[in-house]
């Protein structure tokens, strides 16, 4: 139990070392560097034109569905994974456990497919 | 061991500060921030609790899937925050009722609770020892033998998830052209030129 | 009190000096790689690529690296100033944390947690945000659009990078990275998986939006994508975390599929070369590929993109999936947890 702890102890420490190094760098760019912002400097950056309208406009739900499908497939891997280790205990029996789960999510990826949810143009 | 409490109480007053924070955030985006802050300590927690396949799982289904699906939705949709707030209070008699009733759910629970010889053995039952076999390989020995009918249901859910999110989701949009490969492979040249015999002056 | 310092405090710097020994190197090899980017291509190009600072060239990055440090940070009137500052930081601080569980060499890791090629994954999974936040907070149009597309093409490749670990697994039986090296003693997983070895290095290719599937950063139609409002010190983190990310995609390819720290034949000249350096030849073997690909094929289009990560790359992984578990079941092959 503790051993497990101590290997995560490292992690906690690196990950808090680079979050103080990230926020250092960009604090010191402030302090190092002169700034003189102005208007004409700090507009929106589109060819020189002014923006049109607002950017976070709403866009095509394509991305959604793609968002969507990858959480699906994500907790298929997430299934896969203790599978994948302990295939030498649970043998045959764990394979066409697994291999029914798949059959059934392969049915829905061929739905997918066939409805187009998969194209892009 | 003294370092783990320590641990546990920082994680446990984070996850508890961003829970608050999620709710209290005047914009959206920062709440999803802070739920994702939360998940982070959610997994924190796990790790403690010697189950560090699921904090890793937590971490990316939680925080690497949903989460991002939560952003996209929050960041894209240009929702106009101040008329966000305005409804607020009107929803609140029905917010307030779906709370109340949940506490009491729970009230009822922990007071009413009743230790079934049967269940007391399951969950007396010895769990394996973490530094004999890691909590992969214990997840991995009972869920697809033991529980393999949940299992299966999970596998059926998703298949709903699936088909749900494209009937919900898919649009036919009129008009557009795909291409198609098999038909750009398959031209041949009589398809696509025609060979005139032009005699001079005349023109065809 | 003595105690003290004994039980806590050595511990603690103990850990720090290792931390400092791996990010460091991977920090400084950065300038390296984007110098060793620009002459490779330069020379796939006919051309010569830096070669003013420093005998060859070789300090070109350091000087850019100053030269960009003591720009003024431009934040944009409309953006959204937290957010904005925070995304490279974000993705700075996630390109760095994958390292703490690479091992170098028996023994030579800083976490050897038991799920670590889960924690790589994890981290991997993480790499949107940093991208979305940018394009979110900059309130601008490129970079709104770069973002969106690199989130989507990212999550796309990262389903089947899925299916391709867990075909790595089912041969080790075990995801600790350590374990997963010192099952390939007797031949490395590129050889049977030689597919999923090709699959998860394309993928890699998108993951990192690395040419041929930096569609994120189109610079004939995006401008740079999400990147197109920083400057200065923010641009520079995102700079290095998008470098630091390629050496690990390699660092990562090297242990899933060419055994790590191992050499290539366990006889006598390969054995002599110790292992670090082995692994670190086969990263940077693995960065040559990241560039000559980049010399090489010209970009894809977002269509063709999506159709190959969702309709070509996960079914056939999937396959292999089951085609993998399927002959170590029969064949009584599978390793005994």
């Amino acid at each position: 139990m503790d051993d497990l702890l101590r290997e995560y102890l490292p992690i906690m420490i690196f990950i808090g070392l680079v979050v103080v190094l990230g926020v250092v760098f960009i604090a010191a760019s402030f302090f190092a560097v002169e700034q003189h912002p102005d208007a004409e400097k700090l507009s929106t950056y589109e060819c020189g034109f002014e923006p049109f309208e607002d950017t976070r406009s709403r866009f095509d739900v394509r991305f959604y569905l793609v968002a969507l499908l990858f959480i699906i497939f994500d907790l298929e891997v997430a299934f896969l994974f203790p599978w994948a280790v302990t295939l030498g205990d649970t043998g045959v029996f764990g394979f066409w456990s697994m291999f029914i789960f798949l059959g059934v999510l392969t049915v829905g990826f061929v739905y997918e497919w066939k409805k187009g949810a998969l194209e892009w143009e | 061991m003294i370092l783990s409490a320590i641990a546990f109480y920082v994680f446990a007053a984070i996850i508890i500060a961003s829970a608050v924070l999620v709710v209290s955030a005047r914009n959206p985006v920062h709440s999803v921030f802070f739920l994702i802050l939360a998940f982070f300590n959610a997994a924190g927690i796990f790790v403690l609790a010697g189950a560090e396949f699921l904090a890793m799982i937590l971490v990316i289904v939680y925080v690497g899937a949903v989460a991002v699906l939560f952003m996209f939705v929050v960041m894209m949709l240009d929702i106009n925050f101040v008329r966000l707030r305005e409804g607020f209070l009107q929803y609140l008699p029905v917010g307030a009722l779906v709370g109340i009733i949940l506490l009491i759910e729970l009230v009822f629970i922990v007071t009413t609770q009743v230790n079934v010889p049967e269940v007391l053995a399951i969950s007396g039952a010895p769990t394996p020892n973490i530094s004999e076999v890691t909590n992969t390989h214990a997840l991995g020995r009972l869920i697809y033998t033991r529980y393999i009918y949940l299992f299966q249901a999970g596998g059926l859910i998703l298949l709903v998830a699936m088909i749900g999110a494209i009937v919900l989701t898919l649009r036919e949009r009129p008009g557009v052209r795909k291409q198609r490969i098999s038909d750009q492979v398959g031209r041949s040249r009589s398809d696509s030129i025609e060979i005139k015999k032009v005699s001079p002056g005349n023109g065809i | 009190m003595a105690n003290f310092w004994i039980d806590w405090l050595a511990p603690f710097l103990i850990i720090v000096a290792q931390i400092l020994a791996v990010a460091l190197p991977v920090a400084v090899s950065v300038a390296f790689v984007v110098y060793f980017e620009r002459k490779v291509f330069a020379a796939m190009t006919l051309r010569r690529g830096p070669n003013v600072v420093g005998p060859w060239g070789v300090l070109q990055s350091f000087a850019d690296f100053i030269k960009i440090f003591f720009k003024e940070t431009i934040i944009p009137t409309g953006a959204n100033k937290v957010v904005f500052l925070a995304a490279p930081v974000v993705t700075f601080i996630l390109a760095f944390i994958a390292w703490a569980v690479v091992p170098f060499a028996p023994g030579w890791v800083i976490a050897d947690i038991n799920v670590g090629i889960l924690y790589l994954f994890a981290v991997s999974s993480l790499g949107v945000y940093g991208i979305v936040m940018a394009g979110w907070a900059s309130n601008s149009r490129y970079p709104f659009l770069g973002a969106l597309r690199s989130a989507a093409q990212m999550v796309s490749y990262e389903v089947s990078m899925g299916f391709v670990i867990v075909t790595v697994l089912l041969v080790v039986g075990s995801l600790n990275l350590s374990d997963i090296v010192k099952a390939q003693e007797t031949f490395w997983f590129a050889l049977p998986l030689f597919p999923m070895f090709i699959i998860f290095f394309i993928s890699a290719l998108a993951e990192t939006n690395r040419h041929p599937f930096d569609l994120p950063e189109a610079e004939s139609e995006l401008v740079a994508g999400y990147q197109v409002e920083y400057s200065a010190i923010a641009f520079v983190l995102f700079f290095l975390a998008e470098y630091a990310n390629m050496i690990l995609m390699s660092a990562m390819t090297a242990i899933l599929f060419l055994g790590g720290w191992l050499p290539p034949f366990d006889i006598a000249p390969f054995t002599w070369v110790p292992g670090p350096i082995w692994f670190i030849l086969k990263i940077v073997f693995l960065l040559f590929v990241f560039v000559w690909v980049r010399a090489t094929f010209p970009r894809y289009r977002y269509d063709q993109l999506m159709r190959l990560g969702w309709k070509v790359f996960l079914p056939f992984s999937l396959l292999w999936v089951v085609l993998t578990a399927g002959v170590l079941v029969f064949f009584d092959l599978l390793p005994q947890g």
